[in-house]
């Protein structure tokens, strides 16, 4: 039930007063249980595509299914619960503690006191910080770091069926953003949670992905795995983009899929 | 203070009618106030017209509302009533909207991502991190209302203006003070109080 497959058909986006589509006309089927990298720069349409799954972003036509269900069709509340949503900015709650904060989606979704308590502290284990030492925290007691990995686990802890995550490590530092690759597919491994990650960031693109969708001007340029896209890139911006043909950037990508994947 | 020294019961009696009045003036003014923060908080374009025509309201001399008011209601109560409710709006309405604009824009987006209703985005994050600036409202609304309450002895109300209106009549000087001394130190008690609540 975590791994849920999406289904992106002829989905476009237009933003009231813009003069171009912001996502346009975009196919595509993602599997169940794997990690996705939507790559591009900013203004390419991929946080805006992601977006659309949990149906913050509205469809001007086409359709997103998430296992064979039109998104349209189900509750929006009802089924951003069911979807874990992470943001660059994190948004802790301010008003809330770190165990508030992360068992806010059990919350919502009724669980018992008891269980949510267990979640908090299963959670906050798994992403690496100490039950006892953080449950009481305010947010604005936390490192960047240490706020993402809470972001992280109160996306997860509602047992979703997909994952959302929109430039979820970009503001933290080269060090703190490797530890937390590290995590991340550890825990999509472990849960195998179908994931949508935006990142404008090739690097982290070709360490995190079992495939790679490179979108550019609101259009998919190309997808598939990563070194499929090194070795055939379909276009000279794709080329470019993952510097495709000089050897010491496929050791270097090869290297950080590595990196994360060592024990 | 002599009138005080001599009569502490009638003092205490009218301060307490005064405070009631305020008290309730205040409760029905943010019930009213709540709603249009919200809505001028969740609708930028309509938010200077709303807080605008509060503002008019709010620069209308409180002694020329109070007349059109006992046009309407007669003496007594209610005109200094509404009076109180209506020149509330403006500061309760505009703290309640920069307070729930004020709150982090990422932590919106994650409550509604992760599947808040409108309703528990609002109760649950907006509104208890505005709760600070919503308070510094209540309390400028409260010191306004203080003073401005002391109009209703002159329509025929309760309160400490009966003290002050009546001494204007009486000609004596030791009743007005005594109700004008009695509504600053309440005005001043209020202010107190608020703050630290506003922490």
């Amino acid at each position: 039930m975590n791994a849920a497959t999406i289904r992106f058909d002829g989905a476009t986006v237009r933003y009231s007063g813009a003069n171009r589509n912001a996502v346009e006309n975009v196919s595509y089927d993602v599997r169940g249980g794997e990690l996705l990298v939507l790559l591009g720069p900013s203004g390419c349409g991929k946080s805006t595509l992601l977006r659309t799954v949990n149906r913050l972003v509205p469809l001007a036509s086409g359709r997103v299914e998430i296992d064979g269900s039109d998104v349209n069709g189900l509750d929006a509340v009802a089924l951003r619960r069911e979807i874990g949503y992470v943001i660059q900015a994190v948004g802790l709650f301010a008003n809330m503690t770190v165990a508030q904060n992360v068992g806010v989606v059990p919350s919502l979704l009724g669980w018992k006191r008891d269980e949510i308590a267990a979640r908090v502290d299963e959670l906050l284990h798994l992403v690496g910080l100490d039950p006892a030492t953080y449950r009481a925290r305010k947010p604005s007691a936390l490192s960047g770091g240490e706020a993402q990995r809470i972001g992280v686990a109160r996306a997860i802890a509602g047992r979703p069926r997909a994952l959302l995550m929109d430039e979820p490590f970009g503001a933290v530092d080269v060090v703190v953003r490797t530890a937390l690759q590290r995590e991340l597919v550890r825990i999509v491994s472990e849960l195998h949670t179908t994931t949508l990650f935006v990142t404008h960031d090739v690097e982290e693109a070709f360490r995190l992905a079992d495939r790679i969708v490179v979108m550019r001007d609101g259009r998919i340029e190309q997808s598939g795995e990563p070194f499929e896209l090194f070795d055939n890139p379909a276009t000279p911006y794709v080329r470019q983009l993952v510097h495709a043909g000089d050897d010491v950037y496929r050791r270097y990508f090869a290297r950080g899929r590595e990196l994360l994947r060592s024990s | 203070m002599n009138y005080i020294a001599a009569h502490p019961l009638r003092v205490a009696e009218l301060a307490l009618a005064h405070v009631e009045l305020v008290a309730a003036a205040l409760v029905v003014a943010f019930a009213f106030a709540l709603p249009l923060g919200v809505l001028a908080a969740r609708r930028p374009t309509i938010a200077p017209w709303l807080l605008g025509a509060l503002g008019a309201i709010y620069t209308i001399p409180s002694l020329a509302l109070l007349a059109v008011l006992v046009e309407a209601f007669g003496l007594g109560f209610a005109p200094i009533f509404v009076a109180l409710v209506v020149y509330a709006q403006f500061m309760l309405a505009r703290n309640v909207a920069a307070g729930i604009a004020g709150v982090d824009p990422a932590q919106v987006d994650a409550a509604r991502g992760l599947g808040m209703s409108p309703a528990q985005v609002l109760a649950r994050v907006e509104f208890p991190q505005a709760l600070p600036v919503v308070i510094g409202g209540v309390r400028v609304a409260a010191i306004a209302m203080i003073s401005i309450a002391t109009l209703g002895g002159y329509v025929g109300g309760v309160g400490l203006g009966v003290l002050i209106f009546n001494g204007l009549t009486l000609h004596q000087p030791q009743m007005i003070a005594a109700g004008a001394i009695a509504a600053s130190a309440m005005a001043i008690a209020a202010d107190a109080l608020l703050r630290l609540a506003e922490r």
